[in-house]
């Protein structure tokens, strides 16, 4: 009973210190723009903690993060295969191939105007569609390795990076594309110097969400069929065997990963377009 | 956006799969002529491609022809008809969506009410989406079934109503705030109260965002059915059939549930697009 009070009072002090923090006098600063959300993290971490211990929920329900962080120690080197299998094998080789396809046949679309309006349509109704039903077939193509695990990335990535690219490189005016053509530029000068740059929002939109899309994709594939390392793999027999604080370390891995990669993505679009309205200020 | 050109790309797509069609599946026939000693001709290779019972890649026909009948001609009662399984799918994408959609709205009116709230969740709001929610699928069943909840449909649910929930989050809090400093001013100026600026202007002047985000929330509650009918050892559903089609070896079974859960995306997705029509013309919006 005293683990679930103090976790409880934990809580409100937290809860109280956050709300001090962003009403204050420094709540516009950087401090507390980071502060509040990790003061309000730890503060559920704490509360997780004093109700399993407090309430002696079973492990095999709902371990403690304490336990979790120990198994996360002790087992680095199976989270390091499975992450190498699932993230860089799966994920990532996929994602690369996947939004080069895009780009490469946005730039082709966007060549032919009778494409843009044929595809255009069609690619933004398969965009709507759930793709992940693409994975048994591909695990049937492919087999049960890395590869068939890369090729529903391909395709789940490749539409929301192709429609985003296609509206972006159709986000410059009139008179932006008259001065380009009074310096006599050709297409390919006017694509690389203005459209592609001024598309580059619009791309990394896309580029953000297929990174999301990219770890489902490789992880529901593993649901299909495996070899017996994966970050997907893992869970489903972890599951089986009731070694959860073994799932919550691949919960944990996984949802590392996926903030790393949307943040590399996001730090890379401040880079390289950092002269738009919603970087700057 | 014409008629014609859409056609003509969906032709082409359709060409290229009967061409991929015939040559993913002619190693098969192949082998099937060289164990049998035969030499088939072309014509004889292409027409056996288009009619294998277990194609790598089938024919579209094959695939139209297999949709109708476990669709038209089947009981809705059997097992075998996707119009059962596809009413299993769609009941909890529904309710899911409906969750997801309550959840994001609440959410988003507390943000908007508390700049604590705000900063505390918000990161962690898109934090969430970051983390590939298929990895915690299985866990959420696990505990549902601890918790004593032995109806399949709860974790199918939850795991739905997590992926519609952030698009409805994020939609809402731009909608209420979408008003700017003179609108809320002519109401200030009309001595409206906190809640009638509430009611009569931020509600209203969010009511576009919230559909354009209903139209993603319900494709992303769909997809999150079908992910959580995978590891949940669901016997019915689309997802569940994708699965039993990949176990058993029988790609037409995945290839029917793949187009049955693209279908009813497609008419989820108009239907959102129905009642926004609707209810923004009823808001007179549409008149403009």
């Amino acid at each position: 009973m005293i683990w679930v009070l103090a976790s409880l009072a934990a809580w409100a002090i937290l809860w109280w210190i956050n709300v001090r923090l962003v009403n204050g006098p420094m709540g516009k600063t950087r401090a507390a723009k980071i502060g509040a959300p990790v003061l309000f993290g730890a503060a559920l971490l704490i509360l997780w903690e004093g109700l399993v211990r407090g309430l002696n929920v079973s492990a095999v329900i709902l371990p403690p993060p304490s336990t979790i962080g120990a198994t996360i120690a002790g087992s680095l080197d199976i989270l390091w295969v499975d992450f190498v299998q699932t993230f860089v094998k799966g994920a990532l080789s996929g994602y690369i191939i996947g939004v080069l396809a895009a780009l490469a046949t946005a730039v082709v679309i966007d060549r032919v105007p009778f494409l843009k309006r044929g595809l255009l349509p069609v690619g933004n109704f398969v965009a709507a569609l759930p793709i992940v039903g693409v994975a048994p077939i591909m695990v049937m193509w492919f087999g049960f390795d890395w590869q068939s695990k890369a090729a529903v990335v391909v395709i789940m990535v490749f539409f929301p990076v192709l429609v985003n690219t296609v509206g972006g490189l159709n986000d410059t005016t009139a008179m932006q594309r008259d001065l380009m053509k009074t310096y006599s530029a050709g297409y390919w000068q006017s694509l690389f110097k203005l459209r592609l740059p001024a598309a580059m929002p619009f791309i990394f939109n896309g580029l953000k969400i297929a990174t999301t899309l990219a770890l489902i994709g490789a992880i529901v594939a593993e649901f299909f069929g495996s070899p017996i390392k994966g970050m997907g793999f893992r869970i489903s027999t972890e599951v089986g065997r009731l070694g959860l604080d073994m799932v919550w370390a691949e919960i944990a891995v996984a949802a590392v990963a996926g903030t790393m990669f949307y943040g590399v993505v996001a730090a890379i679009e401040k880079g390289v377009t950092f002269w738009h309205p919603s970087q700057r200020g | 956006m014409s008629v014609l050109p859409v056609l003509v790309i969906v032709a082409a797509i359709i060409a290229l799969w009967y061409a991929g069609a015939v040559v993913m599946n002619s190693t098969w026939t192949l082998d099937q002529a060289a164990r049998q000693g035969t030499d088939p001709s072309l014509s004889e290779i292409v027409a056996d491609t288009m009619a294998q019972e277990r194609p790598l890649l089938p024919a579209p026909h094959q695939v139209a022809a297999e949709l109708w009948e476990v669709t038209a001609e089947k009981k809705i009662t059997s097992k075998r008809s996707l119009i059962y399984h596809g009413f299993i799918t769609l009941k909890t994408t529904l309710f899911g969506f409906v969750t997801g959609a309550v959840f994001g709205v609440a959410l988003a009116l507390g943000i908007v009410h508390s700049r604590t709230l705000e900063q505390s969740v918000m990161p962690w709001a898109i934090i969430s989406q970051t983390i590939p929610i298929v990895a915690l699928a299985p866990m959420i069943i696990v505990l549902s079934n601890a918790v004593g909840i032995e109806n399949r449909e709860v974790p199918k649910t939850i795991i739905a109503a997590y992926l519609s929930f952030f698009p409805v989050l994020v939609s809402m809090i731009k909608g209420l705030r979408s008003p700017d400093a003179m609108q809320i001013d002519l109401l200030r100026t009309y001595n409206a109260s906190g809640g009638q600026i509430f009611s009569k202007l931020r509600l209203p002047a969010s009511l576009p965002y919230f559909f354009a985000s209903m139209k993603v929330a319900i494709a992303a509650s769909l997809v999150g059915t079908i992910v959580g009918e995978l590891p949940t050892g669901a016997i019915q559903g689309l997802g569940a059939r994708m699965l039993i089609g990949s176990q058993f070896g029988e790609p037409m079974i995945m290839w029917t549930a793949l187009f049955a859960a693209a279908i009813l995306a497609a008419l989820l997705v108009i239907a959102v697009g129905g009642l926004e029509r609707l209810a923004l013309r009823l808001m007179g919006e549409g008149a403009r």
